[in-house]
């Protein structure tokens, strides 16, 4: 998994809310058996047409904006728990998620894959879909180690909370599987114990 | 002692360790697993060089990426055919058992698996698919899981999870004619919203589902998922141990009384705590119907669509082309399914054979009904049930998640509204500009029948 500090980009709003991964990534495209290409496919049936010409309405194909943060409406990647969303959202080139609400799955995901999933407050967010819409060059700057998301170059920032052990292993690139087989010992001493 | 959930028991008897301010490693007895959400964990144990710890605790299906017709013959599309031959490889490398597509066991997998007994009370169970709440119906912690946890449940038959919140929705009364488990879970969804679960597992609890068949709990855990919790749960009991009795994978005789003597520990205690609760009253439910891209857009067939000027509800009722202050009733509708781990159980095809019985199904109406497993299949056979759909005109499929997601052929045309009774009305969610209506099985058949939505609850009395 790729490391995670600090961010400094220009962000793309998405001002939706309740996205859920079948718009993320529709099920046509979870038949590949890897993880790779799902980027080409991200809001698929928002960015193009039926008769594949792109949508020049959806805010991915507006060309004035750019950059490796996605700023998502409230109560981002409902619905099924497809990991495909995570790689697909990754793979299109975000590295951060800012909304003010994840679904639980999709949030596991996107930290099992480098994707930093930044909770904000509902006025902050739209504070700063608001700067982002009229100001296509906003950056904005996640640090990590601090929990912080600010907009660069003003006095505007918000803290957000990430569990420390999933900090820990997105500041190192470790993955629970790491973790987990170094502990084998302990999975077969309760394996002989359950109580139930 | 201090009083315990029936969530926190079960829990708590998982628990490996902790890790100091972090997660806990929970210990998973059953892991299902199906062709679309496997195969890159798959792959990456094997880049790793990482066995699987516990095959034996794995059981597998194809379901989401099946056919419904011609299932004995080579599947077309190439891309699906390689995912099902990869799901065959890997569980035959790695000695899990699997009820292929085709076998008599085979089907959805939150269908196949209870009825095979491999879901019992008390057991934490996980799978790549969201609807794993099914389980929970028994009493058992269940939920889904992403596939990079699918590869970490491979890896050590445990996950590293903070331990949710916990919720309870209890409903009292007696259900009106005509009231169904799916109105029931589609009514408190329809009041809590989408994620007012987030970050919470759900205990149902009172007469409403201490009353209810086991199909029907599946029902209703199934959509605990819709309203964001992570799973949901009923107390086990003696509807709960009837139905595993005698099963495939059910511990046999002493170890059965044993282990329901053990089951019969697990539920919630008098005065334990939760984070959360909420009270519905069983005769305030009436049959509902969806209008939104949400589940949690739905009202009671009587009634209209609200107001609201929030921008997503707009863009969600100009997808579904219906207006504020519109009624549902009268709608043509030109497709009805009847499938889904939601409800395609034997007592849904039983309530729709039911209400179908003499009658014909209408012209406009293209009327799938979507057995969960080759067992439900089998008997919708021997019940003499299929006569009944073949001569109403409805078509029997085969067992499979099939329009539910609509990653096979079975797919809603552009435009056209589909009253199902799946679990999911997204944008697209059965076909690229499909509008999908949630309801039950009982007005999913009425709508069959009559080609437009009705007032079922006129029609009972
Ligand atoms: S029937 Fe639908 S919801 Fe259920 S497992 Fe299949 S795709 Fe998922």
């Amino acid at each position: 998994m790729e490391k995670f500090t600090t961010l400094k980009s220009t962000a793309i709003p998405l001002n939706i809310e309740n996205v859920d991964t079948d718009q993320i990534i529709p099920a046509r495209f979870l038949k590949a058996t890897d993880k790779k290409g799902f980027g080409d496919n991200v809001f698929r049936d928002w960015r193009y047409h039926k008769d594949g010409s792109e949508n020049s309405e959806f805010i991915l194909n507006n060309s004035k904006y750019s950059g490796s943060i996605l700023v998502a409406g409230d109560n981002f990647g409902c619905g099924s728990s497809r990991e495909h969303a995570a790689w697909a959202i990754v793979g299109y080139g975000f590295r951060v998620v800012v909304s003010s609400f994840f679904a639980d799955i999709f949030k596991g995901n996107a930290l099992n894959n480098g994707l930093l999933p930044v909770q904000v407050s509902e006025s902050f967010l739209i504070n700063l879909l608001n700067r982002i819409e009229s100001n296509p060059n906003t950056e904005l700057e996640i640090n990590l180690q601090n929990q912080r998301i600010s907009i660069v170059g003003l006095d505007i920032s918000e803290n957000f909370e990430i569990d420390a052990y999933k900090k820990t292993c997105m500041i190192n690139g470790y993955d629970d599987i790491d973790y987990l087989i170094n502990n084998k010992e302990q999975i077969e001493a309760f394996e002989a114990h359950k109580i139930y | 002692m201090s009083k315990k959930t029936l969530f926190d028991k079960v829990w708590d008897a998982h628990v490996v360790s902790s890790i100091k301010n972090g997660p806990q490693i929970l210990y998973i007895d059953k892991h299902l697993i199906h062709e679309v959400t496997s195969p890159q964990a798959f792959n990456e144990l094997e880049d790793r060089g990482i066995p699987i710890f516990r095959p034996d605790q794995i059981v597998a299906t194809a379901d989401h990426n099946t056919p419904t017709i011609n299932q004995d013959q080579p599947i077309e599309d190439a891309l699906s055919r390689n995912q099902l031959a990869q799901l065959s490889e890997n569980c035959k490398k790695n000695n899990i058992t699997l009820y292929e597509l085709g076998h008599q066991y085979n089907g959805i997998v939150h269908v196949m698996a209870p009825e095979l007994g491999v879901t019992q009370p008390g057991y934490t169970m996980v799978c790549g698919d969201s609807h794993t709440s099914t389980h929970g119906a028994f009493g058992s912690i269940a939920f889904g899981i992403g596939t990079s946890q699918v590869a970490q449940v491979f890896a050590s038959q445990c996950l590293l999870l903070t331990k949710p919140k916990s919720l309870r929705v209890t409903v009292n009364g007696k259900l009106k004619k005509g009231v169904l488990p799916k109105d029931v879970i589609l009514y408190i969804i329809s009041k809590l919203g989408t994620n007012s679960g987030t970050g919470y597992f759900c205990e149902y609890a009172g007469n409403v589902f201490e009353e209810m068949s086991m199909e029907g709990r599946m029902t209703v855990c199934n959509m605990s998922i819709e309203m964001g919790a992570r799973g949901g749960m009923i107390a086990p009991d003696e509807t709960t141990f009837n139905y595993v009795k005698g099963r495939k994978f059910a511990p046999k005789g002493e170890d059965f009384a044993k282990k329901v003597a053990y089951w019969k520990t697990l539920p919630t205690d008098d005065g334990a705590q939760f984070d959360k609760e909420y009270h519905f009253e069983a005769e305030d439910i009436e049959p509902m119907v969806t209008y939104g891209t949400n589940p949690g857009m739905g009202i009671k067939i009587s009634e209209k669509i609200p107001k609201d000027e929030n921008p997503s509800f707009k863009k969600s009722l100009a997808y579904m082309n219906f207006e504020a202050g519109e009624s549902l009733i009268n709608k043509p509708i030109n497709y009805v399914f009847i499938g889904s781990c939601t409800n395609s159980r034997i007592e849904d095809f039983r309530v729709a054979a039911d209400f179908i019985k003499g009658k014909k199904k209408a012209n406009n109406v293209t009327a799938w009904l979507v057995p969960g497993s080759k067992q439900v299949e089998a008997q919708i056979i021997e019940e003499g049930l299929k006569t009944v759909f073949d001569e109403a005109g409805f078509e029997l499929r085969q067992p499979g998640c099939s329009a539910c997601l609509a990653m096979n052929d079975d797919k809603i045309p552009q435009g056209e509204y589909c009253v199902s009774t799946s679990n999911r009305n997204f944008e697209g969610r059965q076909g690229q500009g499909s509008r999908t209506i949630l309801a039950s099985p009982l007005v999913a058949a009425a709508t069959a029948v009559e080609g437009k939505i009705i007032d079922i609850t006129k029609h009972l009395n």
